[in-house]
């Protein structure tokens, strides 16, 4: 079936995805139109469109997504490439992996969100805290996939490339890092997911914009539309997020069949 | 290097003799070499002299030492008894500064991220990198360099790995069972390949397979191993190209395989090949079932 490549059956594999959401949404308007749902509960699809026009007109969605997507890449940014490096390093590494490797596994075992009282107490309830969380949150999934890609990269091409007077530094760049770098965008992954999850708890807690605020505040005045409108941010977000590590997959490990572009 | 025709065609000439005596390659002394892993000794006193420019094969059952020999040579491997002399003197062992030195493994071990020009040029200095587009000529795989090593046949892979171990320009090559995996027409022609650009570059050669007929199409001397030890010296006198039709080829064909069947197998010894082992041994059981 996924062998045929008839114009007919592409176009299916296109659409078909599509079919249930957009079914899901025409029953969802039409229950909301006859009046089975309580706009309170749940209002009609065309009144979130409307309601989330409006706060794009106004420029406050706008706003408050700059502020949601900053924290986030920030949080990204510094746990992320700490992730990375400290990856690395324990993965290339014996020593620095038998000094550090067994306190990060202890610290992974804390849920980020369990922390979120003592970063209060640490850092008040401004960004810094938020931003703490996201770090703390994506550090991890960056920093096993590294360690794990680095010590699964295929020991006979380390000693082929090594007896072919590849060393060191050429070494890390020609074989080492090319070979763990599947292992890595897996966790890089897994750290875009988190990142999201990490952000709406912290914003929703306290804050003065982003987007979590904007549902919250939305919550105190019975907004659900606008609630709605925030939820679906988050979702488009994270696909979007999604899809470029996705192109970066397909880019850098174009070489694998695998992740070649059909 | 060897772009000139007319070295090329001495050098060739000399070599079709069967007694090639090149400047170019490498003497390899073994003398008296020991192994052991662990309490099992698995070279039991290996010694052997290879001229410049010969072309040695090994031969022998999985797990008899012969591709312990070989990465000892290699400098893969260390720690072993006795001596490696490579023109006369105890510089091997340390793999990385042996630059005249190239080994050829049983899986091509190209890497899958760099494209086939890439590969063949790993290790290079920047301003050679224009010897890797021309020895991927001598391999017939020129117009393929920008392809990915994933999109290439196995027999193609091990002609870009050849390709890389020439492209060093090394004075001693080493063959650690090269075309084990491989269907046996591209073998052939594998065969063909390494003893053409052998002759056009006069390097030292050691082979080690366990396919007889391999051994005999190529080396000027096949040498068996059995439980660590050279039970067999045999050089081989036929003209080259060889041909496997040929009586004198069958009867020297016959003669090692007996010497080699005389020998218990050792099946419950651990096999002592690196690389893809459970390929390996099903090819070596293929083998011994026919």
């Amino acid at each position: 079936m996924s062998k045929q490549t008839t114009p007919d059956s592409l176009t299916a594999r296109r659409i078909l995805p599509w079919v249930l959401p957009v079914l899901l949404i025409v029953i969802w308007e039409l229950s909301a139109r006859i009046g089975w749902l309580s706009s309170r509960v749940l209002p009609e699809p065309a009144s979130i469109f409307k309601s989330g026009w409006e706060l794009l007109r106004s420029g406050e969605l706008h706003h408050h997504v700059l502020v949601s997507t900053r924290r986030a890449l920030t949080g990204l940014a510094i746990g992320g490439s700490a992730g990375l490096l400290l990856g690395l390093a324990t993965g290339t590494f014996r020593r620095v992996e038998a000094v550090l490797d067994t306190t990060l596994q202890m610290i992974r075992n804390v849920p980020p969100l369990a922390l979120i009282p003592l970063i209060i107490l640490w850092f008040g309830i401004d960004e810094t805290a938020k931003i703490f969380i996201v770090a703390l949150g994506v550090f991890f999934p960056l920093y096993l996939n590294t360690y794990h890609g680095i010590r699964s990269v295929d020991p006979a091409l380390i000693e082929m490339a090594k007896s072919y007077g590849v060393t060191g530094w050429r070494l890390y760049r020609d074989v080492i890092f090319p070979g763990a770098l599947a292992s890595i965008l897996v966790g890089l992954r897994f750290s875009l997911g988190l990142m999201w999850v990490l952000l709406i708890v912290s914003e929703t807690i306290s804050a003065t914009e982003g987007i979590g605020y904007m549902t919250m505040n939305a919550r105190e005045f019975l907004r659900t539309d606008i609630v709605l409108v925030g939820i679906l941010l988050y979702a488009l977000l994270g696909k979007l997020a999604d899809v470029l590590a996705r192109g970066l997959e397909r880019f850098w490990l174009r070489w694998n069949p695998n992740y070649a572009s059909a | 290097m060897q772009i000139n025709p007319e070295e090329n065609s001495a050098v060739a000439s000399s070599a079709s003799v069967g007694n090639s005596v090149s400047s170019f390659g490498i003497a390899l002394s073994v003398r008296d070499v020991h192994k052991r892993y662990g309490e099992r000794e698995v070279l039991k006193g290996i010694s052997l002299d290879i001229r410049p420019g010969e072309f040695v094969a090994i031969v022998g059952r999985s797990g008899c030492g012969k591709s312990t020999l070989l990465r000892l040579v290699a400098g893969l491997e260390s720690g072993q008894e006795g001596e490696l002399l490579y023109d006369g003197s105890a510089s091997g062992g340390r793999s990385n500064d042996r630059h005249d030195t190239r080994i050829m493994f049983q899986d091509s071990r190209l890497l899958p991220w760099k494209r086939v020009g890439d590969n063949v040029a790993l290790g290079l200095p920047p301003h050679e990198y224009i010897n890797a587009e021309f020895v991927l000529g001598q391999v017939g795989l020129r117009e393929r360099r920008l392809e990915w090593p994933a999109r290439l046949s196995g027999g193609q892979r091990q002609r870009v790995a050849l390709a890389r171990a020439l492209v060093h320009k090394p004075r001693l090559l080493l063959l650690d069972e090269p075309l084990g995996a491989l269907d046996a027409l591209t073998r052939i022609e594998m065969h063909a390949l390494i003893e053409s650009l052998w002759r056009e570059s006069g390097f030292t050669a050691l082979l080690v397979t366990h396919d007889v007929g391999e051994a005999i199409a190529l080396a000027d001397r096949v040498v068996l191993i059995d439980e660590g030890r050279i039970t067999l010296d045999e050089r081989i006198d036929l003209p080259r190209p060889r041909n496997r039709g040929h009586a004198a080829f069958a009867a020297l064909e016959e003669k090692v395989l007996r010497r080699v069947l005389q020998q218990p197998p050792n099946e419950s010894e651990p096999d002592d090949h690196p690389g893809d082992v459970s390929l390996h041994r099903t090819v070596d059981q293929v083998r011994w079932a026919v």
